[in-house]
Parts: structure tokens; C-alpha cells; sequence
């Protein structure tokens, strides 16, 4: 086990630096820094004085070293359009990111969870058919669309919700089910399968014959092995959902990382997209390196092969 | 001699593996389905310059905002209206179905080679390989595609063929996940082991022995991430940072549209139904392929 948690830990270590790279190479890719910090109007002595300051005039790799020593330290640089350290302002913003991802996890899981169960304990009945059609149409919904006719059905036709903002819990109850609905179906696929391949085991076999009821047989013993992988999809998906907020966040006008992150991109403020990419990635490894312990954890097939 | 081949003719071995491939594909009414929908939407982007009543990109300012022919005010000279600038929404609909299904398998082309490479090898080779694929695949899952995405196209500028690289180079984990485990079951197998045996290269193993045995999964894969880029694609699109306006790409109809949201709801309506048709069909027919090739009992 410590074996196992170790081995993982170190791939989890290689792939944050790997991606620390990658996000850090955007900044060169958008072209010289110095001259993006300097502004409009700048004479080439402001920019050489800024590649001096922040030293830009070193060979790459060095830059590199640096900038990760001080991105450990916590430091991620400062926005070119706040002039505000990065940090500052993700620590700002993450907070309405992180409460739309936790809702829609929540959401996509209550919907799923018991769908799929009902699916996989009369397999072709009409549930089971229901929950596939609903799937599939699922997986075919293009979520900004879908943000969009959810506005026109509640806000401009019924007027129940409103379609902008996020003062009220009201408010973030369409972004809540449109970033969900695209990760249900995975979670009922599973769920669904799950059962299946338990409900199948010996061991339910011998805990009907001992006499339980149907419903402690399903709960008790089926679930709860079934449930085991559609945990660890669940850190998958809520790493995607965070990226997957860009779209969702820029629609309902919500002020989070997300929309942080798209206007950035639009003001070419390169070092905040960095360190979004950065702290969403960072996000997604450790969420998905806890998941794999606890797997391993209680499964114990996975801790050898 | 004649008389054994004779009876070996004659006797029954039930139907053909070929003929059980039809009459399963024939049963399997969503598979049917999505691929005649599919052949539909595909010649409507082909004959696009035929089937098209108006210029797609000619403007007219005095007829902005036509309705489609079943509401109020609509006409046959327009069946689906007109947009913001006046544009036939019919004809720039039909020349968006090209956009779509070229960034689909523009995007595939890329990301299949990458990922089938990336999987076969891991799989055919375990070990050290296989950790480095692993690593790989590691890396590109734990990139936000979406703001990534924008991020290069926002660096680069956004034309089709700028989409179409920035989604190859991101969509070919699903490829290397799926060939590496398909490769994995198949390089076991016996045939493969004579094959070295003989003394076959390595490549022509991989090409003659491996590859067509995962072919059904690659298919499957391949369309189920056409449908990921096709709806990738509008997304940034829809955001501004994807195929550039004045080209019809769905996502950026639904986008121009979304201004008239509260009093022209069709024009967001149209695009975004075409684009759910598309992926629909497209997952259908993944999911039929899926079906029917799955050997016998597998669910």
C-alpha cells in the first residue's frame, strides 16, 4: 500500500512539474512578455528596463527555475491587466468556481446514482431504456446551446430564474445543471455497470438465500461495492467540470475563475491564464492521486497489478 | 476425395460470421438511424452549393431578422429566415454542416494517428513504454482542454486550420487509453506469437496482425471523438475564439444569435438543433458500431 501510494505519488509529482512547463512556455508563446508588461506608448528603453527587472534577458530554462521557485513559494507572478499579484486575484475568484463544481458533482451524482441503480436492477425494462435515451441525448446537448434554452424557457418565457449574476442561490441553478448533465451519463453508465457486474457475485447470491430483504441486499451489499469506481470518476469529473466552468461562468455572467479566465484571455493577460491553467491542473492531479489511494485502498487488486 | 470436399460444402455451419455482421448491423435500429442521418447531413455539405437558395455570405440589411417560414411574417424565399446582417440562415446552415464535419475529421485525423501510435506502442511494448505513454496520458488529462484550447487559439488566431490543430494535438488520450488496452488483450494471442515466431518484423506485426483486430475499436473511438471535437469546435467558436466570423460555423450562429436571445430565440434555436442532430447521429452510430462488433454476450 505505502508502495503503491508512493509509486503514485511520484507520477503525480512528474506530471505537475511537466505541466508547470507547459503552462509556463504559454507566456513565450504569446510573444515577448516584456513588451506586453510595458503597455502601449512604451519607448524600447521602459521595455528594456522591464526585461532587465524581471529578468526576461536570461536563457529560458533559468527563467523557468525561477519562476517554479517562486510559484512554490506561492507566487505566481502579476497580472498584466490588474497589476495585482495572480494569486490574489484566483484566490478571489475560485471560491464561486469551486461552489458551482461542488454543486454540479452533487447534482450529476443524485440524478445518476439512482437512475443507474433502478437501470441495473431491471436491465431493458422501460427505466433502464429511459436512462439510456436520456444518456445519449445527454452526451449530445452542446452545453452553451443548452445554457441558452434553459434562459429562454425560465428567465424570458416563464420568468422564474434569473439569467445573470450570482447573488442568490436561484442563481446558480441553471449554470449548476448545465455543467452536470454532461457528466451524469458517465456516472450512470457506470453506476449501471457496476451493479451488474456485483449484482452477478456469489455473495449476493448468499446474502438472498440467507433471507434478506431485496432493498438490504441492493443497498447494503450491491451499492456499495458498485459504488467504489464512480468515486474516483467523480475526481475526474469535478477537475473537467472546473474547466469545463470557462463556458457555463462566461454565459450566467458568473464572477468566478472560470470567466476570470476567459477575459483574461481576452485581454492577453497571460500571466493569469498561466496560473489558472496552472492551479486548475494542480486541482485535477491531486484530486485524482487521492481517488487512486483510496481505490487502492479498498481494493486491494489494484495495489499489486 | 471429391466426395469429402462435397459433404464439407454441404454440411451446415450456420451463417457466416459476415452474415451475423449483417443481420445484427440490419436489428440494430439506432446504429441504422444515426448512420442515415449521418449520410443525409454529409450529402447536404457536400451538394451545399447546390441545395443552398441564397449566397451564404451575401448581406442585405433591409430584410434583417426574417423569420423562419412557420412563424409570423416568414416566407418561402427565406424557409429559415435571415440573420443580424440579413444573411440566408438555410443557405449559411448547409455551408456550416461543411465547418463541422471537416473539423471532426480534420481534428480525428491528427489525434488518431497520435493517440493510436501512443496506445499501440505501450501496448505491444509494456514496460518502460508503457510507463512513458501512461505518464503522457497523464499530463494531457490534467490540462483544462477547453481553456487551453483557447489560450493557443487566442495566441495564434483562430482560421479552421488553427482549430483543427490545436483539437488534434488535445483529443488523443481517449485513442491511446482504448488502443493501448486493445492492443494489450490481442498481443497474447497465438497468432501473434507465431507471427514472431516466423520472424516477422515488428512493424508488419503491429500492421498485418495487430491492427486489424482493434480496427472495430478504432472506429469506435474515432467516432465518438469526432462528435468531442465537432462540439469543442463551437464551443470556442461560440466564445470568439474558434472559426472567425464571416465563416458559418454553428457555434458562431448560435453565438451572433444569442444577442436577439429575448426576442429572436430561433435564431440560437436553429444552429444549436442542427448541431445536436449531428452529434446525436454521430454517437448513435459509435454506439451501434460498439454494438454490434462486441463479441457475442458482451454488454
Amino acid at each position: 500500500m505505502l508502495i503503491y501510494s508512493l509509486k503514485r505519488l511520484l507520477l503525480a509529482i512528474l506530471v505537475a512539474i511537466t505541466v508547470s512547463f507547459i503552462s509556463f512556455s504559454l507566456l513565450f508563446l504569446a510573444g515577448d512578455p516584456a513588451i506586453a508588461m510595458a503597455g502601449e506608448g512604451a519607448t524600447d528603453q521602459d521595455i528594456e528596463n522591464i526585461r532587465q527587472l524581471y529578468g526576461f534577458d536570461k536563457p529560458v530554462l533559468v527563467q523557468y527555475f525561477d519562476w517554479l521557485l517562486r510559484a512554490i513559494g506561492g507566487n505566481l507572478g502579476e497580472s498584466f491587466y490588474f497589476k495585482t499579484p495572480v494569486v490574489h486575484l484566483i484566490a478571489e475568484h475560485m471560491p464561486v468556481t469551486m461552489t458551482l463544481g461542488a454543486m454540479g458533482i452533487t447534482f450529476a451524482l443524485s440524478l445518476a446514482v439512482p437512475l443507474g441503480v433502478l437501470a441495473a436492477i431491471r436491465p431493458n425494462s422501460i427505466i433502464d431504456r429511459i436512462a439510456l435515451l436520456i444518456s445519449v441525448s445527454g452526451q449530445a446537448l452542446p452545453s452553451f446551446w443548452f445554457a441558452l434554452v434553459l434562459v429562454v424557457i425560465f428567465t424570458v418565457t416563464l420568468g422564474w430564474l434569473p439569467a445573470s449574476g450570482s447573488d442568490t442561490w436561484l442563481h446558480f441553478l441553471m449554470p449548476t445543471v448545465v455543467l452536470s448533465y454532461y457528466a451524469a451519463p458517465a456516472f450512470m453508465r457506470l453506476t449501471r455497470a457496476g451493479m451488474l457486474d456485483v449484482l452477478g457475485s456469489d455473495y449476493i447470491r448468499t446474502a438472498r438465500a440467507k433471507g434478506l430483504t431485496t432493498k438490504s441486499v441492493f443497498l447494503k451489499h450491491a451499492l456499495r461495492n458498485a459504488i467504489i469506481p464512480v468515486v474516483s470518476l467523480a475526481a475526474v469529473q469535478f477537475g473537467f467540470m472546473l474547466g469545463g466552468s470557462v463556458i457555463v461562468e462566461s454565459i450566467f455572467a458568473l464572477n468566478g475563475a472560470g470567466s476570470l479566465a476567459w477575459e483574461s484571455i481576452g485581454r492577453n493577460d497571460f500571466p493569469t491564464v498561466q496560473g489558472l491553467i496552472l492551479v486548475f491542473a494542480l486541482i485535477y492531479i491531486v484530486l485524482t492521486f487521492l481517488a487512486d489511494v483510496l481505490n487502492a485502498w479498498l481494493d486491494p487488486k489494484i495495489r499489486i497489478g | 476425395m471429391t466426395d469429402v470436399t462435397h459433404s464439407i460444402e454441404e454440411e451446415d455451419f450456420g451463417p457466416s460470421p459476415r452474415e451475423i455482421l449483417k443481420k445484427s448491423i440490419l436489428a440494430h435500429r439506432s446504429l441504422l438511424l444515426g448512420f442515415g442521418a449521418i449520410v443525409i447531413i454529409v450529402l447536404a455539405a457536400l451538394l451545399a452549393p447546390v441545395l443552398a437558395p441564397h449566397d451564404p455570405y451575401l448581406q442585405d440589411l433591409s430584410i434583417r431578422f426574417t423569420p423562419p417560414v412557420w412563424q409570423d411574417g416568414g416566407s418561402w424565399e427565406h424557409i429559415l429566415g435571415t440573420d443580424h446582417l440579413g444573411r440566408d440562415y438555410l443557405s449559411r446552415l448547409l455551408y456550416g454542416a461543411r465547418i463541422s464535419l471537416t473539423i471532426g475529421i480534420g481534428a480525428v485525423l491528427i489525434s488518431g494517428t497520435i493517440g493510436t501510435t501512443l496506445g499501440v506502442c505501450a501496448g505491444y511494448f509494456g514496460g518502460r513504454v508503457d510507463m512513458v505513454v501512461n505518464y503522457l496520458i497523464t499530463v494531457r488529462l490534467s490540462m483544462p482542454v477547453v481553456l487551453v484550447a483557447l489560450a493557443i487559439v487566442a495566441i495564434f488566431g483562430g482560421s479552421l486550420n488553427i482549430v483543427i490543430m490545436v483539437l488534434g494535438f488535445l483529443l488523443w488520450d481517449r485513442f491511446a487509453v482504448v488502443m493501448r488496452s486493445s492492443t494489450m488483450q490481442v498481443r497474447n494471442m497465438d497468432y501473434v506469437q507465431s507471427a514472431q515466431a516466423v520472424g516477422c518484423s515488428t512493424l508488419r506485426i503491429v500492421l498485418t496482425e495487430i491492427m486489424p483486430n482493434i480496427m472495430n475499436n478504432l472506429i469506435v473511438v474515432a467516432t465518438l471523438e469526432m462528435a468531442h471535437a465537432i462540439l469543442l469546435e463551437a464551443g470556442l467558436s461560440f466564445l470568439g475564439l474558434g472559426v472567425q466570423p464571416p465563416l458559418p460555423s454553428w457555434g458562431l450562429m448560435v453565438a451572433e444569435g444569442k444577442e436577439m436571445l429575448f426576442f429572436e430565440p430561433w435564431l440560437i434555436m436553429i444552429p444549436g438543433a442542427a448541431l445536436f442532430i449531428l452529434i446525436l447521429s454521430i454517437n448513435l452510430m459509435g454506439d451501434g458500431v460498439r454494438d454490434v462488433t462486441a463479441p457475442a454476450g458482451k454488454n
